[in-house]
C-alpha cells in the first residue's frame, strides 16, 4: 500500500501513506457556521435577520407617535422577529443532518457525533451573539437617524444590563430550538415542537396557574417562557429571578439535551 | 484492508446482519452481492460507524472507523448519493468535505473535473441533479481525500453507459495502485467484469465468498456438440454426471479439460467448450440466494 494515485487523471504521484492528524475543533466550528448559511433556506434566514431589523426599525419610526421614538421601543420591535428566526436557525442547524440526510457524509467524515453537535452548539451561540449585535446596531442607527430627521431628542433608554438580558433571552430561545433539534432530529417536527412549547404550552400553563393556586407559585420555576419574557423585559434582577431562570433552563434545556445527546450518539444515521 | 469479524446487527424482532465475517484485500476489488434487504447496506453502515453493531467488529487497516483521526483521508465512502442537503450546490458540498479534511480548495476543482461535472453543473443545487450526477458528486466526495480504501454502495446506479465504463476503469485503476475497493451492486454484469473477489450475502448471512474464479469455476462447464446425446452418454460412461439442457448444450460440474479429453476419446466433435462463467454469476447468485429471494426463483 504505497501509492495512492486514484486515476491517471489526477496529477502526479501522491506520497506514501501520509501522517493523518486529527481534525481540530476550531475547524469543525467554522464548517458548521458555513453549513448554517450555505443552503438556500439558511441564506434567506440570514438575509431576513438584516431585512427584518431594518423593517422593524422603519415601522417604529413611521407608525409610532413621536413620544414613543426611543431606543427601547425600536429594540423591542426588532426583538420580536429575531426571537422567532434565531431558534429556527438553531433547529435547522441540527435537524438538517437528518431531514436532508447530509449526516451520512458529516458523520462519516467526523465519526465523533458529540464533537459535531458541540461544534454546532458553539456555532449557534456565535450566530446568536452576532445577530443580536447587528440588530442592536441597526436599531441604534435607526434611532439616531429617525430622531434627527424628525427633529426629536434621541432617547437612549436601554441599559447595558437590559441589553445583556435581551441577548440572553434570545440565546435561551435558540437553546430551546437546539434542544428540540437534538431530541427530535427532524426539521418539521422540531419546528412544530418549537411553536408548541413557545406559544401553546405557555397558554396552558397560565390557564392552569389561574385555576389551581398551588400551581401559580410553581409556574415561574418550570415555565421557560415565563423566565424568557422576564429576560426580554429586563426584569431578571433578583437572586430569586435568576434561580427561576436556572430552574427552567435545567428542566427545559439541560435535562432533555443530555438525554437527547445520549440517544443521538447511538442512533442510526440513515 | 477491510476486516469484518462476526458482525451481527439485530433490530427488534429481526436480524439484519447475522455473524458476517469477510476481508476485502488491498489491491483487489471486492464485490458485495445480495438480494434486496439482505444486509449489504447495514453491513456497510456498520463499517463506517453510522450504525452500531449488536456484536462483532469491522476494522479498516486494523482500526475501528471511529478511531481514525481524519477518516476522509483514509476511507472514501459513498453509501447513498441522494443523501445530501438538496439546497446546497455540488461545489459547496465538496468544499465542506474538503475543508473538513483540511485539504486545499484546489482539490475541489480537481475532483469536479475528475468526475466530469461541468463547472455550471457544479454551481447548481443538488435538488436539480439527476441520479447520475448525484452519483458523480458522491464519488468525487469519496475520492477527495485521496484515500487507500473505498466503500461504495451501488455506485453505478443511475450512471450512463459511458459513466459505468469510466467508473469501472477508475476502480480497477485504484485497486491496481494497491487500494482496497469494496463495492456492492445489483448489476451482476458490472460486478463480474470488475470484481476480483466476491462476497455473497443472503438474509444477513454470508452464503459464499472467495475469488471470482473459485466461485465461478464451481459453476462448471458448458459443452456443445453436434450430437449432444452421445456426448452426455460418453460423459456418463466416464463417470461424469451431466445434464442435457433444452438448447442442446451439456452442463457438468467437471472442468473443461476433462470434458475435452472424454470427448476426444469418444471421438465426438465439439462445437463449443467453455467454463460456465459467462452466464455464471447470475446463475450462481440466484442459486446461492434461492432461499432468500423474494420471488422464490428456482435456480
Amino acid at each position: 500500500m504505497t501509492a495512492t494515485i486514484i486515476s491517471p487523471d489526477t496529477i502526479g504521484a501522491a506520497p506514501a501513506r501520509r501522517i493523518v492528524r486529527p481534525i481540530p475543533t476550531t475547524r469543525l466550528v467554522k464548517i458548521e457556521l458555513r453549513k448554517m448559511f450555505n443552503t438556500r433556506s439558511g441564506f434567506w434566514m440570514l438575509v431576513s435577520i438584516g431585512v427584518l431589523s431594518v423593517m422593524a426599525t422603519g415601522a417604529v419610526l413611521i407608525f409610532a407617535p413621536d413620544s414613543e421614538i426611543a431606543y427601547e421601543n425600536i429594540a423591542k420591535a426588532i426583538g420580536f422577529p429575531m426571537s422567532v428566526i434565531l431558534p429556527m436557525i438553531a433547529i435547522l442547524g441540527v435537524t438538517s443532518e437528518w431531514s436532508q440526510r447530509s449526516g451520512l457524509t458529516t458523520f462519516t467524515l467526523v465519526p465523533s457525533r458529540g464533537r459535531v453537535i458541540g461544534a454546532k452548539a458553539f456555532a449557534t451561540f456565535v450566530v446568536g451573539v452576532v445577530s443580536m449585535a447587528v440588530a442592536f446596531a441597526v436599531g441604534a442607527v435607526g434611532n439616531l437617524l429617525g430622531s434627527t430627521i424628525m427633529g426629536l431628542d434621541t432617547v437612549w433608554d436601554v441599559s447595558l444590563a437590559a441589553a445583556a438580558q435581551s441577548l440572553l433571552g434570545n440565546l435561551v430561545g435558540m437553546a430551546i430550538g437546539f434542544t428540540l433539534g437534538v431530541v427530535l432530529r427532524n426539521s418539521a417536527a422540531a419546528i412544530v415542537g418549537y411553536f408548541v412549547v413557545s406559544f401553546v404550552l405557555p397558554g396552558i400553563l397560565v390557564l392552569l396557574a389561574q385555576v389551581r393556586s398551588w400551581f401559580a407559585d410553581l409556574q415561574p420555576w418550570i415555565d421557560w417562557n415565563y423566565t424568557q419574557v422576564e429576560l426580554f423585559e429586563g426584569a431578571t434582577n433578583t437572586g430569586k429571578a435568576w434561580a427561576m431562570l436556572g430552574s427552567t433552563t435545567m428542566i427545559s434545556i439541560v435535562i432533555p439535551l443530555v438525554v437527547g445527546l445520549l440517544f443521538l450518539r447511538r442512533s442510526e444515521v440513515k | 484492508m477491510i476486516t469484518v469479524e462476526s458482525l451481527t446487527r439485530r433490530y427488534a424482532g429481526f436480524t439484519a446482519v447475522d455473524n458476517v465475517s469477510f476481508t476485502a484485500m488491498p489491491g483487489r476489488v471486492t464485490g458485495f452481492l445480495g438480494p434486496n434487504g439482505a444486509g449489504k447496506s447495514t453491513t456497510m453502515r456498520v463499517m463506517v460507524g453510522l450504525t452500531v453493531p449488536t456484536s462483532g467488529t469491522a476494522t479498516i487497516n486494523g482500526e475501528r472507523f471511529a478511531d481514525l483521526p481524519n477518516p476522509g483521508l483514509e476511507v472514501g465512502v459513498l453509501l447513498d448519493a441522494s443523501a445530501q442537503h438538496a439546497g446546497r450546490t455540488g461545489r459547496e458540498i465538496l468544499t465542506i468535505a474538503s475543508d473538513t479534511m483540511g485539504l486545499p480548495r484546489t482539490r475541489v476543482d480537481e475532483m469536479i473535473e475528475l468526475v466530469s461535472l461541468t463547472p455550471t453543473e457544479a454551481k447548481r443545487r443538488v435538488r436539480n441533479y439527476s441520479l447520475g450526477m448525484r452519483q458523480r458528486l458522491g464519488i468525487a466526495t469519496a475520492l477527495l481525500g485521496d484515500p487507500q480504501v473505498l466503500i461504495l454502495d451501488e455506485p453505478a446506479n443511475g450512471l450512463d453507459p459511458a459513466g459505468i465504463r469510466w467508473m469501472r476503469d477508475l476502480l480497477t485503476g485504484f485497486a491496481s495502485q494497491g487500494g482496497t475497493v469494496l463495492l456492492s451492486s445489483h448489476l451482476l454484469h458490472e460486478i463480474e467484469v470488475i470484481a476480483d473477489d466476491l462476497v455473497v450475502i443472503g438474509n444477513g448471512k454470508i452464503v459464499a465468498s472467495g475469488t471470482k474464479e473459485e466461485l465461478l469455476a464451481a459453476a462448471g462447464t458448458i459443452v456443445r456438440s453436434t450430437s449432444p446425446r452421445d456426448l452426455a452418454h460418453a460423459l456418463e460412461q466416464a463417470g461424469i454426471p451431466s445434464t442435457l439442457a433444452g438448447d442442446g448444450s451439456v452442463r457438468t460440474d467437471a472442468d473443461p479439460a476433462r470434458v475435452g479429453a472424454v470427448a476426444l476419446t469418444a471421438g465426438i466433435a465439439l462445437t463449443e467448450l467453455r467454463s460456465a462463467e459467462g452466464a455464471g454469476l447470475e446463475d450462481m447468485f440466484l442459486s446461492l440466494t434461492a432461499d432468500t429471494q423474494r420471488e422464490g426463483v428456482a435456480a
